[in-house]
């Protein structure tokens, strides 16, 4: 009974944070970062936030980013209640953590859970760049690692939505850890023949790219996308010049041989839906017209 | 100053002290008939990871390490012992025949961090170093890693996926550099010093949170002072580790590593209603 009802909040929860949206504020009407054209919230809602005029994919929330992919009502939240405890009791951590709890409606900077995607089971986790900027704190590398583990034991396909800005300095060495943790992880799943497919969104960068992110079967980012470890600013920092046009973007990883595709957001489902397929999930694992 | 009075803060200077022993002299110390390895295979060979074939106490062992360099030409080619992706590829290389070879493996980290530059990015620093990752996580063999100088971020904990993972006593390991905590977390740089205090970053604090398995001793004042002194700590910390392994099956020893990173963490967690 009382899972019925943990199941219903949990969807309701995803309906707020569909409703409420992603990433953008709450104006009638932006100026677009891509373009610079004024659009309205109302267009871009209704286009999965990506601009209409320019085609700039905006950053979208954990729970938004899963609903555009999973079938309807199929999506079944894991570890909602697994929070990043103050491991160091770092000055100011924890109020920061409940302040960000409560805007964002996500225990901590992952959600994962089971789902089914054009029918097929999937394990599937999407980060939040809102929360923490998707950074890898000890309960996200445990939420991820679980997810991990479990589609291994259930052999289920793993799709992981990547959004971070690295480390989170709060958690100092046990944030790093989570890169060895998350690795292993997927070494072991990897082994066993589990299948991988890793998105990458903006921005992904950090301790997040050098672990987990970057070691699918199959790489895909949005068009875009600021994917790499150390962040642009670092970079110029030492290198004591500009970084050209383009750097770090999803186009640029492509052509250096770091990702099979780019996909943009309205494609991505019949994307997944058709990869799950050739790796013989589903009814259309044998043949596909 | 006696070791144990040491400030974080004081520990870091120590840690990146430029007579500190590094790889180049811990290999030439402790081991016998090093033969050097070198590349990628792909591209390069990035010197600022050092690593090849030697005897230590007669057995065959794949050791590498972090090397920053002790002329001004070394640190430049080396980046001062920041590592390129070909660092980490080449040692990857090393791994996989340690690997095949039934060879033990022992690890020197000290590094400030992977080498933040264009033609790293290019060549896909992030996806070198989870590579690492995951290779080292899954290996057959003994693993024993140590922090000797500066542990800095992802480009240390690359070489530092061991069964046992020691430091010696005044090495620094952390989720960054104390400058560059500062710099991200209060968005000044120069507040590194009390960065050093809250970021738990030396070998005690270490220990205590479980991240490490044990301390090596340093004479008194620092590494530097008395090398020959810690050349004998390390030697036996080396030896008394890789006795204990040898005990176990190549399946325990990848199942034990596994289980050893999988815990990081735990405690870190809470649970509460979302």
């Amino acid at each position: 009974m009382s899972s019925i009802l943990a199941q219903r909040r949990q969807k309701l929860l995803a309906m707020k944070a569909l409703r409420s949206g992603p990433h953008v504020p709450v104006y009638a009407q932006e100026d677009c970062p891509g373009c610079g054209q004024p659009v309205e919230r109302r267009a871009l809602s209704g286009h999965r936030f990506v601009c209409p005029l320019c085609g700039y994919h905006h950053p979208v929330g954990a729970y938004y980013r899963l609903s555009l992919v999973l079938d309807k009502g199929t999506f079944r939240e894991l570890d909602a209640n697994l929070v990043s405890g103050d491991p160091l009791n770092f000055p100011g951590y924890q109020a920061k953590l409940e302040g960000a709890r409560r805007r964002i409606g996500t225990g901590e900077g992952v959600v994962t859970a089971l789902g089914r995607i054009g029918g097929v089971k999937a394990a599937v986790g999407a980060l939040d760049s809102r929360f923490f900027m998707g950074s890898m704190s000890a309960a996200l590398g445990e939420k991820v690692t679980r997810l991990i583990e479990l589609a291994g034991k259930s052999r289920l396909p793993l799709i992981l939505f990547s959004a971070s800005g690295g480390a989170r300095m709060q958690e100092g060495i046990l944030s790093l850890m989570q890169m060895a943790k998350t690795a292993a992880a997927l070494e072991q799943f990897s082994r066993r023949g589990g299948l991988y497919i890793s998105v990458l969104t903006h921005p992904t960068t950090g301790g997040v790219t050098a672990s987990f992110a970057s070691l699918g079967d199959i790489m895909l980012a949005e068009p875009g996308a600021l994917i790499g470890f150390a962040g642009p600013r670092v970079i110029e920092q030492t290198i004591g010049e500009k970084l050209p046009e383009g750097f770090q973007s999803a186009e640029y990883l492509l052509e250096h041989g770091f990702l099979d595709a780019i996909v943009p957001r309205q494609e991505l489902r019949p994307a997944l839906i058709r990869l799950l397929a050739l790796h013989g999930y589903g009814k259309g694992g044998e043949s596909h017209g | 100053m006696a070791n144990r009075d040491l400030t974080p803060a004081q520990r870091v200077a120590l840690a990146r002290n430029p007579d500190r022993p590094g790889t180049a002299e811990f290999i030439q110390n402790l081991f016998t008939d090093f033969f050097e390895q070198r590349g990628d295979r792909l591209c390069a060979d990035d010197g600022s990871i050092c690593g090849g074939i030697a005897r230590f106490h007669g057995r065959p062992v794949t050791v590498l390490g972090h090397r920053k360099g002790r002329t001004l030409e070394e640190h430049v080619a080396f980046h001062f012992g920041m590592p390129a992706p070909e660092g980490y590829r080449k040692a990857q290389r090393l791994l996989t025949q340690a690997e095949k070879f039934r060879r033990p493996v022992i690890t020197f980290i000290d590094t400030p961090g992977a080498y933040p530059g264009l033609e790293a990015e290019a060549r896909g620093q992030g996806e070198a170093i989870a590579r690492s990752l995951a290779l080292m996580s899954s290996l057959t063999v003994p693993v024993v890693c140590v922090v000797t100088g500066e542990g800095g971020s992802g480009g240390a904990l690359a070489l530092g996926v061991g069964n046992r993972v020691l430091m010696l006593e005044n090495a620094v390991y952390s989720v960054l550099s104390p400058e560059g905590f500062a710099s991200i977390l209060w968005k000044d740089a120069s507040r590194a010093e009390e960065a050093c205090g809250v970021m738990k970053l030396t070998a005690a604090d270490l220990l205590e949170l479980g991240i490490i398995d044990g301390v090596v001793p340093e004479p008194e004042g620092g590494a530097h002072l008395a090398p020959q002194v810690l050349y004998r700590e390390l030697d036996a910390a080396l030896t008394r580790e890789l006795d204990a392994l040898a005990k176990l099956s190549p399946p325990a020893l990848a199942a034990g590593r596994y289980k050893k990173f999988r815990k990081m963490g735990e405690h870190a967690l809470r649970k509460e209603r979302p």
